[in-house]
């Protein structure tokens, strides 16, 4: 071995030393979490569907939930009214006239609709609904925008898969662009 | 805003149109006669009662004078809730860099949560080696920092998207933007304990609210300056603010400085969270949306004078604002008396610091007639607020947020001041 190599192989265990010392003098007063502790408070849904439950349901299930749960803000059928429009609005982004961002015309994953009810609604009892029921109001939704047919099941499987007729039409900010 | 309505001796000539003086005009030596008394009539000086007999008790956590009533926070929520919306900060009765706490904006999205400190939790979990759970307590004892840093909510300014000027003022326009000294312990050392697996290139952070408002954040931004925060200007976080703890990310908009702070996930990509697909994009004149916008643009507004502040004569005023940049630095301000057709740099209060306000002065010598009061701000990478014609030229109208177009007041004869369009 020459001196070169003998010096580069010490000088990269001295790092590795004092990156272990360094680390040593963190406080480390974390209790390591556990898989179930984890399961428990982990409820976001990314884009690939991953962490979406099992269950499922269809828009014909979905009506009712919206009936008991979600009309009184959103309106008969998504119209909104006191609250957010659920549906209409596609085509209606470019243009003159002020765009009406629904789920159906904006939205551009429904994996965020199935992870946002479950977590925010309904808004005086958030984290009150079923799996089942979950799946099939946003089945609901999305059968109420043209988006999925009346006979379409929602679940783990489908739902990452639908494409909102909005997905391309987001353009990562960069400045001075 | 100051007013002292002596003459003007004739060699202090204005640097800008109608009647802007230089910013350092206040510090000279010039300016003894510039306060020169005014002829006024005889005025007995009273003996006031609280001058004679013993004032009031002390009391634990004090308040404002009574005096002070009107100096509060406005709101409007949501339909059918009451703490879900925004409180805005009313900065033309306020002064310096800091926003007292009674007054910081909030933003809510499912109320203020009443959190119990001691069984609230914070977990850090996903693409690391060793997910963690940590107590309130247990993160008192790690190192602490300050960062004196702005809070913006994304859709401040938004109304300057109007096509007509809200007949509003600077509270109703920009309150929601707030400054404090924010203290607690840096992400980056509890991520690092953790363990960032390489593949991880964001972060998820979650409230503990009803509505478990929830961002994805860069990793990058997690492991630079972004902070827990546990205190307030000194006190704990308050619980409008994210009481126990929130995140704190230096200049990014407030969306995303996640109050009530309970989970971080880290991931490979963003979640696509309703507020970073649905809600805080920029839809531009052909109907795309531009997505993650970060930062908060350089930005100034003129607090003194603004709408509510009548001017009350003319003679010599201060002129004062505020300027902000999630860029960096603000390096220079300039005002307008003309509506735009001539400027003069203000003096840049101290301390100027990354991504705080920045409190700016200028001396003004109004002539009583109709003026027209602009700012303009540049920071350090050399960004210039632009106009409202610029902004929405690139923006359009079709959003509501990273509204930071330079605001217009016109001063009328009466000394009234009035939101317009320039």
């Amino acid at each position: 071995m020459s001196m070169r190599s003998a010096l580069l192989i010490a000088g990269s265990i001295l790092a590795t030393t004092s990156a272990i010392a360094f680390a040593a003098e963190s406080p480390n007063l974390g209790r390591v979490a556990t898989p179930e502790e984890i399961a428990a408070w982990d409820i976001s849904i990314g884009p690939d569907g991953v962490g979406l439950p099992p269950g499922g349901g269809t828009p014909r299930q979905g009506e009712a939930v919206y009936a008991a749960r979600c009309v009184a803000c959103h309106a008969e059928k998504g119209a909104g009214k006191p609250n957010d429009q659920l549906v209409g609005g596609q085509g209606s982004l470019p243009g003159d006239r002020p765009p009406v961002k629904t789920v159906g015309s904006f939205w551009p994953y429904a994996t965020t609709v199935f992870d946002y009810v479950r977590r925010a609604m309904p808004y005086n009892e958030s984290k009150s609904l079923s799996n089942d029921e979950l799946y099939a109001v946003v089945a609901y939704i999305l059968n109420l925008n043209g988006i999925i047919a009346d006979n379409d099941t929602m679940d783990e499987q489908t739902l990452p898969k639908v494409k909102m007729p909005n997905r391309d039409g987001f353009v990562t900010f960069s400045r001075g662009k | 805003m100051r007013k002292n309505g002596s003459p003007v001796s004739s060699d202090r000539d204005p640097v800008a149109g109608n009647g802007l003086l230089d910013r350092r005009l206040f510090l000279s030596a010039g300016a003894a006669a510039l306060g020169s008394a005014l002829p006024s009539k005889a005025e007995e000086l009273p003996i006031e009662p609280w001058m004679k007999l013993p004032g009031s008790p002390f009391v634990g956590y004090g308040q404002p004078s009574k005096f002070e009533s009107k100096v509060a926070r406005t709101f409007a929520s949501l339909p059918g809730t009451t703490g879900t919306g925004a409180a805005r900060t009313p900065h033309h009765l306020l002064d310096g860099m800091i926003t007292p706490n009674g007054v910081h904006f909030e933003r809510s999205h499912s109320g203020i949560p009443d959190i119990n400190p001691d069984t609230h939790r914070l977990l850090i979990h996903g693409l690391v080696k060793r997910p963690l759970i940590f107590t309130l307590e247990s993160l008192e004892r790690y190192p602490r920092e300050s960062c004196i840093a702005f809070l913006e909510c994304g859709g401040n300014g938004q109304l300057l998207y109007q096509k007509e000027p809200a007949p509003v003022g600077v509270q109703a326009i920009h309150g929601l933007v707030s400054c404090a000294e924010w203290t607690g312990v840096k992400l980056s050392v509890l991520l690092q304990e953790a363990g960032v697996d390489s593949a991880a290139k964001w972060i998820l952070a979650e409230g503990a609210d009803a509505a478990g408002m929830s961002r994805s954040i860069p990793l990058a931004k997690a492991m630079d300056d972004a902070l827990i925060a546990l205190y307030q200007n000194g006190e704990r976080v308050r619980p409008s603010n994210g009481y126990p703890m929130r995140l704190l990310l230096p200049g990014y908009e407030g969306n995303m400085n996640v109050k009530w702070l309970r989970r971080i996930k880290l991931t490979e990509g963003p979640m696509m969270t309703k507020d970073e697909t649905s809600k805080y994009t920029i839809t531009l004149p052909d109907g795309k949306s531009l997505q993650f916008v970060f930062p908060q643009e350089g930005k100034s507004v003129i607090t003194q004078p603004s709408p509510g502040l009548t001017l009350k004569g003319s003679g010599l005023y201060e002129i004062s604002g505020l300027a902000w940049s999630g860029y960096g630095k603000i390096t220079e301000v300039e005002v307008s008396a003309d509506g735009g057709k001539s400027w003069a740099p203000a003096a840049l209060q101290p301390p100027v610091l990354s991504k705080a306000l920045t409190r700016f002065r200028i001396p003004w010598r109004w002539n009583g007639l109709p003026a027209v009061l602009q700012s303009r701000a540049t920071d350090e990478s050399g960004y210039v607020q632009p106009t409202r014609e610029k902004m929405i030229a690139a923006r359009g109208t079709r959003t509501i947020y990273h509204s930071n177009a330079i605001t217009t007041w016109a001063v009328s004869d009466k000394g009234e001041v009035k939101h317009v369009y320039a």
